[in-house]
């Protein structure tokens, strides 16, 4: 068994009030099995994350931040998703010029009716994110000095091979 | 105000209940072992005390934190159970009468979120650790709240005059509240009015509903609009605003009789797809049906010759009334009515059987969908209650009844609907009765559940109807051999005798599946409401709260929540009804206080929040130079919080410090459950 395959990755995710928190209800209700690597904060709405969550959880030893929503067009609060959408766009391109993988990040839409998409779902990240390995921010963090790819089980190439990729949405 | 979440360590006093929900936490969490790991490790965090019980839920569980609030002087709640959304308010409430502030408690999800999702006990029970770990660094920054308090206008929108919304509009207004009632057809009646009989006590429909129709059009305390929609709904619970719009009738409903000599003089006749399904005749200027309500008819302008034309005018010519009370000028009126509460009894549409090629629908005359036949049978139909094929003439010599043609079935609706196994023994049972045809169903399995039903399904047993387990593969012309000539053939697996059979018949009749509403997700939409994967609206609690909705003050009833009969449909309108009196009495409701607020001091005046917020809550005070949020607008979705680049909103029941303290909690305790060292002290926020 190699060492990624033995890798527990620990995963902060985010949930809406409305879709995605009783999404992850309704896979309990179901029965519906996923890796416990995942644990939830519920929010009111995705349009809350403030994108300082997304790198408090990382700076405090997730491997990996889920952000969960109501699909577009589904927002409770009308269109505040989109908003969600935006800076999470905007949070990968800043993650990949720190030397973190984006990949870390996700976002996922899920209604209140979707818990086997939500279980699917974080059962796919929990893998992916065992494949990159574990960030270990805090070390590098206390440490200071070394560079975060040379830290992130991956080597210093793996930042510099990862160009920043902003997607389309996020272009001005 | 606040400080960063770390930096101190908390002064309250935290206690910690741990559930066991019988086996179903208990089962795979180890609970006494968190209890005790809670009471040990996290003493130093504010935890004074660390409890399992077999239910906290129960009178003796909230006993319990009761008790320990007022001898232990606690001044926070954690309780580890089951998900908030079941049971928040229970807890809230548990502490509000031991004299705590309602909002210093926090549940933490250790049933849907860890003993039902996870299979390991030991990871199981590291999860549970942290998640409470994660709750107790949460709840110290929790802040005492009160609820807001929304007065409940009186006045109730019902959208959808079928039986639901029917019985829901007369419980409201019977118990002396005004209702609005909405209806896009121009008549009340829905489905129901549709149909002949009804089962299993075989009562004509008619005689049942037109009374209740009359005394909704008669009802004091009820304004019926028909042919109208609701185009938009803003404000929220308590006071809502809904614009609706009344199509154009053509008929002035002031002066009109409902005589009905403009329907007897108009020249146009257009089949009518909506009432008769297809099967019979209305005039350009029509009623739905003679019983109608209410009274007076409708131009249908796209078939009426002189909006095609120019010329005719028959119907004005002979209208009887002074002044005339058809009025051609006459345009969509939009009104804006303010409500408290909306009851949704929008109803279904059926499955378009032509969906199903293999079934002939469409393409073989004598293949009928379950409401055409309702129509065939029904003594007011187009037939006068002739169960006859399309020529006019022929009484069928055999019947053959589909089952589940749309439900049940992975390519089309994998759910069941409900209705159709009772409504073809009542198809089996007519049929019988007027004709005294061969009648074979065929069928996957027989539901009949429900009082009085089984007993029916065995009273058309015992009238020789047949039955074959199975389901249909075909429904053809192509005759094999000379018997088959000029028969509509059924071939099906007939699963009990484990053989193909071909059985011919002369009319075939497809119990056609309930589907959504083809607009439900746009309705669902514009009234703030969630549809299920299957496009049905969804309930709060699909056992427990069964008519109200995730959003406060909208509330479902009939076949729009889903698939139901009729005694189940009624119910539900009248359980509709119940909740929103409950509510009107009340006077007012406690919103939850999850608001925004701006700090004026920190706000520079930027404005980036300004554009943020879709219930236009946020206000720019040129004079002051700061943002303003109204807490009467602000629904507490947290986006400006999100936004602010000076930290100067802050968000109720979810701050920033909440929310960071909640990871670092959560983060406390590695996979295994192993202590991860201190927190990294850092990107906390800026201003303190």
């Amino acid at each position: 068994m190699s060492e990624s395959e033995r890798f527990e990755p620990l995963i902060i995710g985010f949930t809406c009030n409305w879709c995605s928190y009783r999404a992850a209800d309704l896979a309990g209700t179901s029965r519906m099995k996923y890796p416990p690597n995942v644990r939830l904060i519920r929010l009111m709405c995705s349009g809350r994350l403030d994108p300082t969550f997304v790198l408090k959880a990382l700076a405090n030893g997730a491997d990996g931040v889920l952000i969960t929503g109501c699909h577009p067009g589904e927002c409770h609060y009308l269109e505040q998703n989109y908003k969600a959408m935006r800076r999470y766009y905007l949070l990968r391109a800043m993650l990949t010029q720190m030397g973190i993988e984006p990949e870390r990040v996700r976002l996922v839409w899920a209604s209140a009716a979707e818990g086997a998409r939500f279980a699917e779902e974080v059962t796919r990240m929990v893998e992916d994110v065992r494949r990159l390995g574990p960030l270990n921010w805090p070390a590098i963090a206390a440490d200071g000095a070394e560079p975060a790819a040379s830290r992130n089980g991956h080597g210093p190439a793996a930042a510099a091979e990862t160009a920043p990729v902003v997607p389309e949405e996020a272009k001005p | 105000m606040s400080t960063a979440p770390s930096s101190s360590k908390s002064q309250e006093r935290i206690g910690v209940y741990v559930c066991h929900c019988g086996s179903n936490i208990a089962g795979l969490v180890d609970v006494k072992d968190v209890a005790q790991w809670a009471g040990r490790e996290l003493a130093e965090d504010g935890v004074v005390i660390a409890r399992d019980y077999q239910f906290m839920c129960s009178n003796l569980g909230q006993e319990l934190i009761e008790a320990d609030i007022k001898e232990q002087g606690l001044t926070r709640v954690v309780v580890a159970a089951c998900s908030p959304h079941l049971h928040e308010a229970t807890f809230r409430t548990a502490c509000q009468r031991a004299g705590l502030n309602p909002y210093l408690c926090e549940m933490v999800s250790i049933r849907e979120q860890v003993s039902w999702v996870h299979t390991d006990r030991d990871l199981a029970t590291a999860k549970a650790k942290a998640l409470i770990a994660g709750g107790v660094e949460r709840v110290a920054w929790h802040e005492p709240l009160e609820p807001l308090i929304v007065p409940i206008n009186p006045t109730t929108l019902v959208v959808g005059g079928g039986i639901a919304g029917i019985q829901a509009a007369l419980e409201i207004a019977d118990s002396g509240y005004p209702v609005i009632l909405v209806e896009r057809e121009p008549s009340i009646g829905g489905h129901m009015a549709q149909f002949d009989k009804t089962f299993p006590t075989l009562d004509c429909a008619a005689c049942i509903l037109t009374p209740k129709m009359v005394a909704v059009g008669s009802h004091p305390n009820i304004t019926l609009l028909t042919y109208s929609e609701v185009e938009r709904v803003d404000g929220y619970v308590g006071s809502f605003l809904v614009t609706i719009r009344k199509k154009a009738r053509y008929v002035n409903a002031e002066t009109c009789t409902g005589c009905g000599l403009c329907i007897e003089k108009c020249p146009v006749r257009v089949v009518d797809e909506v009432f008769e399904a297809g099967l019979g005749y209305r005039k350009a200027v029509y009623r739905s049906f003679p019983q109608a309500v209410p009274k007076y008819p409708v131009i249908d302008t796209e078939h009426c010759t002189y909006f095609q034309r120019g010329k005719c005018k028959a119907c004005q010519i002979f209208c009887p009334t002074q002044p005339k009370s058809i009025n051609f000028e006459q345009k969509d009126e939009i009104i804006q009515v303010e409500v408290g509460n909306i009851i949704l009894a929008t109803g279904y549409e059926l499955f378009d059987c032509r969906r199903i090629p293999q079934y002939g629908y469409g393409r073989l005359a004598n293949v009928y969908t379950s409401l055409e036949f309702e129509r065939l049978c029904n003594a007011a139909g187009p037939t006068g209650g002739e169960v006859v094929l399309r020529d006019g003439v022929t009484k069928p010599k055999t019947v053959g009844i589909i089952h589940c043609v749309g439900s049940r079935d992975s390519k089309y609706n994998s759910y069941c609907s409900v209705i159709c196994c009772m409504q073809s023994l009542k198809f089996a049972h007519l049929v019988k009765e007027r004709t005294g045809a061969e009648v074979y169903n065929f069928y996957i399995d027989m539901r009949t559940p429900f009082k009085d039903y089984d007993e029916f399904y065995q009273k058309v047993l015992a009238e020789g109807v047949h039955f074959v387990r199975g389901r249909v593969a075909e429904v053809t012309d192509a005759a094999r051999h000379p018997g088959e000539e000029g028969k509509i053939i059924v071939q099906v697996e007939d699963t009990l005798i484990g053989r193909q059979r071909r059985i011919p018949v002369d009319m075939v009749i497809l119990s056609a599946a309930l589907e959504p509403r083809r607009d439900a997700q746009e309705v669902a939409h514009k009234f703030g409401i969630a549809c299920s994967a299957n496009g049905w609206f969804i309930e709060k609690h699909p056992k427990l709260d069964p008519v109200a909705t995730m959003t406060e003050g909208i509330f479902i009833a009939g076949c729009a929540q889903g698939p139901k009969d009729i005694p189940a449909t009624v119910a539900q309108g009248a359980a509709a009804a119940a909740r929103v009196i409950g509510r009107i009495h009340q006077g007012h409701l406690a919103l939850e206080p999850v608001r925004a607020s701006v700090i004026a001091e920190r706000c520079s005046g930027c404005r980036i929040c300004n554009n943020l917020c879709p219930f236009n809550a946020i206000s720019f005070r040129e004079d002051l130079g700061v943002t303003e949020i109204n807490p009467a607008l602000c629904q507490g979705c947290g986006t400006c919080v999100a936004a602010c680049p000076a930290g100067a909103i802050t968000g109720t029941q979810f701050s920033n410090e909440q929310v960071f303290a909640q990871i670092e909690g959560l983060l406390m305790l590695d996979f295994s459950g192993a202590p991860r060292g201190a927190a990294v002290r850092m990107l906390e926020p800026a201003l303190s």
